[in-house]
């Protein structure tokens, strides 16, 4: 268990009202839809990010937008906190409660309520999963694009909350750039619509607020999604180089090109032999770097685009380069991709860094990433989406070993820094949650995130939802 | 007489916003002001200007981003991209021929009125490509929001919130922007005589199809003859741009000729031609008429385009053309901008909004030019203004 990161101390009249909570809060839902049993509230009381775990007051699984708002309501006049949840997948403790927390999850909000065609939208309940989407309305052609890799698992909710984004982002954008409208319920249970079929909506862009707001803004219960007719074909192309330092200048050189691939992903050594174990996707394993780049569109289109990629990675001396011949194969070589945290998973304890830097630096930040952990006494696989700078160093150790831990920390700690120094984020996609909440001033300057904090209070005046989250703990009462 | 001021860096500009905190006099906001007519007249003896804060501060083609002050000319931009084979893909209007104004458009002024060209269906609106802000707010401190990266969600989005406000937030002082390589191939397919529920459904056709079109507009007979010269061919023109590399454009150009076939004459527009006609599109070539009878720019589902204009045809005098698949419509009102009518029907074809993007003086002070909210998104959009500009410095009256 993690002791570094603290959650905000729970409000002891709230604890104190525990057993009244749980009997009102069961007034409004139907029965078996408030689960606040010792055993039963174990599941909710962390999420992907394990090392920290608080188990919350209780779990209200709302089935309509109106139970939500009751629950809302009713937490808003007692000033309970409530902790938002979708299929608990957040690697950064989005979901993870304080112990005075109502957490309100979404799963049995599971519906598609519209799919519609003519404009290209669906209009899903928020604990609709990301590839259930794709799964609905690709027999009629289309697909949503943004998919995390946890797609199968993590629901839309989830994904409004952290803006998710996944390897074809590159072309198609992430979770922002392709919702069109939510039905949110505020902190004070009222109901909201924002946006809608249309393809902007009036007055200020809140829903660029919502997305990404990691639950602290209000509780979304339904959206409206873009859609996408689905291309003809996708192929992948394997490129295995000597050194990282080519595989990410070639990187830059497909981009500077004018080529933009539906998705340009990485992985160092350590990565490939840990997917290739696990997936046999065929990986070579001779190589001190990989690229998976895919390109979509008909056999001729792909194969012009391919061609010319292939002339670029020559110009990096590659090493190897492997065309999938199959649907089979291309499938084998993104399940390697997409289990990669899985497969880490199975060889070692590891925390997952999440800094974005601009592509013109990835070469230079790979390497001091390199240098940063060894200098720990670390090992470090690297996998991440290269096309848009997105860097996920994957930090080895044991959980159990406190040492080990807190030298993991630390050097997550120094890449993060360093990938704000190289110009980049401290998060791309996975979410600020109580993981990087400390490093925020890394970022930000005070007034920065005062301005963030004071849009915040706009939504939710008395700081009730999601609240030890995002803003550093010291930042608040200043 | 209004005054104005031209800060000359972010610095000077956070300095005067703060000596108007301390008087408590408001400012109009305004970049080029080559967009004059947006929203309702703003109530204010002061005017704060960008355009002394110009200039391309960071640029480099591979990463596909660029940094620039607030006041740089677009022109500017645009002409440093063409340079390196790039482009600003979401196409930002120029207001200058229909509003009838003169000047330069800024880069801050496309983002504080997330202006958005016919590539917005595909790419994305303004906002979409907006990675990053520095902007003065309403108490006269220099924020930054988000950063020079595609991901990142480091914290809540200001940036999208600047986007598209109007200058009510902040005084954007620089904005930092994804760029994309601009397609060396430019087509068009247009097909001629199509009603504009027909064109509709072609519309929604080719836009089920894996053949990316970058554009869907539908230029009914009213209007056709004011694009590209009159060298439209003759009836209604209902067109779908294809651009990127040769090969590939062919290949879906004939299978987007195949499948609208059945529709109505098929021909084709390509090379130069297409890039200007799509350019008079963005523009809103039809209405560019020296007139200034109201003006509306309409954001409805694709597919109520059509259904809204022939029943606001039954109650006001109006003329229509299309753009985003039909889900942007420009409405030229005869006399009066019918603004409660035309909304009343936008709720009853399934929502959407009107912005009122020219008209006279008289008419636009006492017409809504944005959409009004209902009560609750109101409420909370009152609240977000009141904690970036608490004492209301900025644009007063112009969002109503």
């Amino acid at each position: 268990m993690g002791e570094t990161i603290k959650f905000l101390p729970p409000l002891a009249p709230v604890l104190a009202r525990r057993q009244a909570i749980i009997a009102d809060l069961k007034d409004l839902l139907p029965p078996e839809c408030l689960v606040h049993e010792e055993r039963a509230l174990v599941p909710f009381e962390t999420d992907g990010f394990i090392a920290y775990r608080n188990r919350p007051l209780c779990v209200a699984l709302p089935g309509t937008t109106a139970e939500v708002a009751a629950v809302m309501k009713y937490c808003h006049r007692y000033g309970v906190p409530v902790v938002p949840r979708g299929a608990g997948t957040s690697l950064s403790g989005g979901a993870i409660p304080e112990t005075d927390a109502v957490v309100l999850g979404l799963s049995r909000m599971n519906r598609i309520l519209d799919v519609d065609p003519a404009n290209r939208t669906a209009t899903v309940q928020a604990g609709v999963t990301n590839l259930s989407i794709s799964d609905r309305v690709g027999p009629e052609g289309f697909f949503y694009a943004p998919d995390p890799s946890s797609q199968l698992a993590c629901t839309i909710g989830g994904n409004i909350g952290m803006n998710s984004g996944g390897a074809h982002c590159l072309k198609y954008g992430v979770t922002t750039n392709n919702l069109l409208g939510v039905r949110l319920v505020m902190a004070d249970g009222e109901v909201v619509d924002i946006g809608g079929k249309a393809l902007d909506s009036g007055g200020y862009d809140l829903l660029g607020l919502i997305c990404g707001s990691e639950g602290q803004l209000g509780i979304v219960t339904e959206a409206t999604v873009r859609i996408l007719a689905k291309p003809e074909g996708a192929r992948p192309v394997l490129f295995g180089f000597e050194t990282p330092e080519q595989a990410s200048a070639c990187v830059s050189a497909v981009i500077g090109s004018g080529i933009i691939p539906v998705a340009i992903e990485f992985m160092d050594k350590e990565a490939i032999a840990i997917c290739e174990a696990f997936a046999h996707a065929g990986y070579p394993l001779d190589v001190g770097a990989l690229l998976i780049v895919e390109v979509e569109g008909s056999d001729a289109e792909m194969e012009d685009m391919l061609q010319k990629i292939i002339a670029i990675a020559r110009q990096f001396e590659v090493k190897t380069v492997r065309e999938s011949q199959s649907a089979m194969e291309a499938a084998a070589i993104w399940k390697g991709r997409k289990s990669a945290f899985g497969a880490t998973g199975r060889i070692a304890d590891y925390i997952c860094m999440d800094g974005t830097v601009p592509l013109g630096q990835l070469t230079h930040v790979l390497k001091r990433t390199g240098e940063i952990v060894e200098g720990y006494g670390l090992r470090v696989a690297n996998v991440f989406h290269a096309g848009d700078g997105n860097m996920h160093p994957l930090i080895l150790y044991n959980i159990n070993d406190p040492e080990e831990a807190a030298k993991a920390e630390s050097a997550g700690n120094d890449i993060l820094k360093l990938c704000v120094e190289a110009g980049g984020c401290l998060t791309g996609e996975h979410g600020v949650g109580i993981e990087k909440r400390d490093l925020m001033g890394f970022q930000y300057a005070g007034r920065d995130l005062a301005q963030q904090m004071a849009v915040r209070a706009a939504f939710d005046p008395d700081w009730r939802l999601n609240r030890s989250k995002v803003f550093p703990l010291e930042a608040r009462s200043a | 007489m209004r005054q104005f001021h031209y800060p000359r860096s972010e610095a000077e500009a956070a300095d005067i916003v703060r000596s108007h905190v301390a008087s408590g006099t408001a400012m109009k906001i305004a970049g080029g002001n080559t967009r004059a007519l947006m929203g309702n007249p703003v109530t204010a003896d002061y005017c704060l200007r960008s355009t002394s804060l110009s200039g391309i501060v960071q640029y480099n083609p591979a990463e596909m981003v660029m940094v620039a002050k607030a006041g740089t000319p677009v022109r500017e931009i645009e002409a440093a991209l063409a340079e390196k084979g790039q482009m600003l893909a979401f196409e930002p209007m120029d207001h200058r021929a229909v509003m009838g104004t003169s000047g330069e458009p800024t880069i801050g002024g496309v983002f504080a009125v997330n202006s958005s060209g016919p590539r917005r269906l595909s790419a994305g609106a303004a906002r979409d490509h907006l990675l990053g802000v520095r902007f003065v707010n309403g108490k006269g401190e220099v924020i930054k929001a988000g950063g020079r990266v595609m991901k990142n969600v480091t914290g809540l989005d200001l940036v999208k919130l600047m986007a598209g406000s109007h200058g009510t937030l902040g005084f954007l002082t620089e904005v930092t922007f994804k760029v994309l390589p601009a397609p060396p191939v430019s087509e068009t397919v247009l097909i001629s005589g199509l009603g504009d529920a027909e064109a509709a459904v072609a519309m929604a056709t080719v836009m089920g199809l894996p053949v990316e079109a970058s554009g869907a507009a539908h230029l009914p007979v009213t209007v056709r003859h004011r694009y590209l010269n009159n060298r439209l061919p003759e009836g209604e023109a209902t067109v779908f741009r294809l651009e990127g590399l040769k090969a590939s454009v062919e290949a879906r150009l004939a299978k987007l000729v195949s499948a609208v076939a059945g529709f109505g004459l098929v021909s084709r527009i390509a090379g130069p031609e297409s890039r200007i006609l799509w350019q008079e599109i963005r523009d809103c070539r039809a209405y560019a008429d020296g007139t200034s009878r109201p003006l509306w720019k309409v954001s409805v589902a694709p597919s109520a385009g059509h259904r809204l204009v022939a029943a606001l045809r039954l109650e006001a005098g109006v003329d229509a053309c299309y753009d985003w698949q039909g889900g942007l419509v420009w409405m030229r009102m005869e006399s009066d901008p019918e603004a409660d009518v035309l909304r009343a029907m936008i709720r009853s074809v399934g929502g959407g909004h009107a912005t009122l993007v020219r008209a006279t003086d008289a008419v636009r002070s006492h017409v809504a030019a944005f959409e009004p909210q209902a009560k609750g998104l109101a409420a909370l959009s009152a609240r977000v203004k009141a904690s970036m500009d608490p004492s209301g410095l900025f644009n007063p009256g112009m969002m109503g």
